[in-house]
């Protein structure tokens, strides 16, 4: 049995993941926005085997609730084992440009959200001298482009943070893990129209429960996203820039 | 979203919403435009959950209760049975009626009333369901079961979608105390030999034949029937094989007479003695084909069909004799041809099975196929037997009234809830309902 504390729970991947933990009987802790929705998933989770279910709101923006927030988590759970930070939206990228407020407000959800969450996990984990910090970032993050700039841009701060901080960790017994989803068939991308490069939740969740499993720094999901994003990083800038991409 | 059903033609470019909550429903699902059809997992054959517009259930995909001591589950209607499985064998439930595959959700499972191995003495699915929500055309969600809405609970079982939207269910698991079946295969010579077998085996849980459509003359009907039983070793933990999967087309002539000949000689004679037993996990027994990603792709681009007929017990045989003698004749080779009897008929109008047997056959399609199903056609109505809608993707609207006498009551129920002009269906379009 593992103590898992899950953020942005109601996402289609976190959602897959945690049934996963559910069926091996994991204790979860379930925070997301809308809490009709955890509740209702916290059913299912029961009912699929996990040994206890509890769930509370949480704002990603909100910055100054997180601390209390996690002591209660970490409380109920009686410590944490793992904490998978899953939250997150895709911005209209359009939109962003037209108003810096947007864009401002989506860098709060995506990315300063995320690293307030990993200030105070990582302190309390690196006290406890385990534990594994697991955050959804995105291949997004690897390079600018033209139609997710803004996206990009939070998922790269919360890449390069989370390097540091396994770096910082290194030897505390602390495991940093950073997840890049390829393209997720989820309600969050339900505007795009599906192709072969499309992966359903459960197979992102299976990727990521064996991930943690085996104390990885970082993967690509599914996998042959690496190989992209290899060939994406390494086009010279003076040619990506002509790009549509 | 380009949908097709599993057998791959008719494709739709569809406008397809998939809420993920009720509340999500009610808010964002814009009901007064919507002409379409409720779509599960997209495991029925043929056109009958493809239309311009589609309400999809997957998201709907949350169990609600499990109640350990009665085996009574709720859930919602995107639930596939293979979650279900997932989650209960381990503790000791199956399903009451299951089809051959597990992939289908809990509220296409409703609205094919599926049937399976066990349907002589278990049924169809709906037996099972204690009772389900549905979404009316007007945005209404009542309860139906067999004594309240008792109108709309039959309809809906083996409706087809075009009553209504399945929001979620209460189904009876069955309890086993075992993952494990004792199957026993017993090779039949002929049509005559087989049906005998059947009968003599009417009391065993679970029973399927399957048929050589190539084998001619004497050995006409030429079949291996295997039957099942639990154990009740306690082995309640199933073993987890890495699915294959067919990754691409099949070129269209892998499939041809001579590799299914062959292919069917070996499968017959690999069972060597006149009986064989031996103890299987329940899911190669059930699901032979699940364990295959994307079987269907063996048919190549063109896609393809599967026939699936019955005919009342009072004409069996020979019903069933001048079908096989017409595809041997016709030398279209059937990859799967599956033969089983049935129990009587539930009380739902549109229910598939009847007491009696039932035969399915995969056909690729091609050129002249679509003549030649016609000509089947005639066979089945001239011996009042049907055919089953949720394989259907090509028969016409007289022959879907001739099968299903009670359509009428079916239409006229649609008529006062206001289904017939919200819900329709490709399908619905073609049977004239």
């Amino acid at each position: 049995m593992q103590k898992i504390l899950i953020i942005g729970a109601t996402s289609a991947i976190a959602q897959a993941t945690a049934r996963r933990f559910a069926g091996r009987g994991d204790r979860l802790y379930l925070l997301g926005r809308d809490f009709d929705r955890l509740e209702a998933l916290a059913q299912d989770l029961r009912i699929r085997g996990a040994e206890s279910v509890d769930c509370a709101n949480f704002e990603a923006e909100n910055f100054a609730g997180h601390p209390a927030l996690l002591d209660q988590a970490y409380e109920t759970l009686g410590g944490i084992d793992v904490a998978l930070i899953a939250h997150g939206t895709l911005p209209d990228q359009r939109a962003c440009e037209q108003s810096f407020d947007e864009a401002l407000r989506e860098l709060n959800v995506n990315a300063i959200g995320t690293l307030s969450l990993l200030t105070h996990l990582a302190n309390r984990m690196e006290q406890q001298g385990n534990g594994t910090l697991a955050v959804v970032s995105s291949p997004a993050g690897d390079r600018g482009r033209q139609s997710n700039y803004v996206y990009g841009a939070a998922k790269a701060m919360v890449t390069v943070f989370c390097q540091g901080l396994r770096n910082r960790l290194f030897g505390s017994g602390v495991r940093v893990l950073i997840i890049k989803p390829g393209f997720v068939d989820t309600p969050m991308t339900a505007a795009f129209e599906k192709g072969m490069l499309w992966a359903q939740p459960e197979r992102i969740a299976a990727g990521i429960e064996k991930a943690i499993g085996k104390g990885a720094d970082s993967v690509y999901l599914p996998g042959f996203w690496a190989l992209i994003m290899l060939m994406i990083r390494s086009i010279p800038e003076t040619v990506f820039k002509r790009l549509k991409l | 979203m380009r949908l097709t059903g599993w057998g791959r033609k008719p494709a739709v470019d569809a406008e397809v919403f998939a809420p993920y909550s009720i509340p999500d429903l009610r808010s964002r699902f814009p009901r007064a435009r919507f002409r379409g059809i409720p779509r599960g997992n997209g495991r029925s054959y043929g056109d009958s959950a493809l239309a311009p517009q589609v309400l999809s259930s997957r998201r709907l995909d949350r169990f609600l209760a499990f109640d350990a001591e009665t085996g009574v589950l709720r859930c919602e209607a995107g639930v596939l049975l293979a979650d279900i499985l997932d989650v209960f064998v381990p503790r000791g439930w199956f399903l009451h009626a299951t089809p051959g595959t597990k992939l289908i959700s809990v509220g296409g499972a409703i609205a094919s009333d599926v049937h399976g191995k066990s349907h002589h003495l278990e049924g169809c699915f709906s037996r099972h369901v204690e009772r389900f929500s549905l979404m009316l055309a007007d945005g209404g969600m009542v309860d139906c079961s067999k004594t309240q809405h008792a109108d709309l609970f039959r309809a809906t079982c083996g409706g087809m979608g075009l009553t209504g939207f399945i929001l979620e269910a209460t189904l009876r698991l069955k309890p086993i105390r075992s993952a494990y079946l004792r199957e026993t295969t017993f090779k039949a010579d002929d049509l005559d030999h087989a049906l005998s077998l059947f009968a003599e085996q009417s009391g065993a849980p679970y029973s399927v034949a399957w048929i050589d459509c190539l084998a001619t003359g004497p050995r006409l009907g030429r079949s291996l029937l295997m039957t099942g039983d639990f154990i009740d070793d306690g082995r309640l933990h199933g073993t987890a094989k890495t699915p294959l999967s067919v990754p691409v087309d099949t070129p269209g002539f892998a499939l041809n007479r001579y590799s299914v000949t062959a292919f069917n000689a070996l499968y017959y004679h690999r069972v060597r003695g006149r009986q064989r037993e031996r103890v299987v996990h329940f899911d190669p027994f059930f699901y032979p084909l699940d364990g295959i990603g994307h079987w269907n792709r063996i048919y190549g681009k063109s896609g393809f069909t599967q026939y699936q007929f019955v005919i009342p017990k009072a004409s069996g045989a020979a019903g069933i004799e001048e079908v096989l003698q017409r595809i041997a004749a016709s030398k279209r080779g059937s990859f799967l041809a599956v033969l089983k009897t049935f129990g009587p008929a539930n009380g739902n109008p549109l229910s598939f099975p009847m007491e009696g047997y039932t035969l399915a056959l995969d056909f690729r399609l091609e050129p002249g196929l679509l003549p030649f199903l016609e000509e089947l056609d005639r066979i089945v109505l001239d011996h009042g037997g049907r055919l089953y809608l949720t394989k259907d993707v090509r028969m016409s609207a007289e022959t879907f009234r001739a099968g299903y006498p009670r359509w009428k009551e079916f239409q006229d129920l649609r008529r006062k809830y206001g289904a017939d002009t919200t819900f329709r269906s490709l399908q619905s379009e073609r049977l004239g309902l």
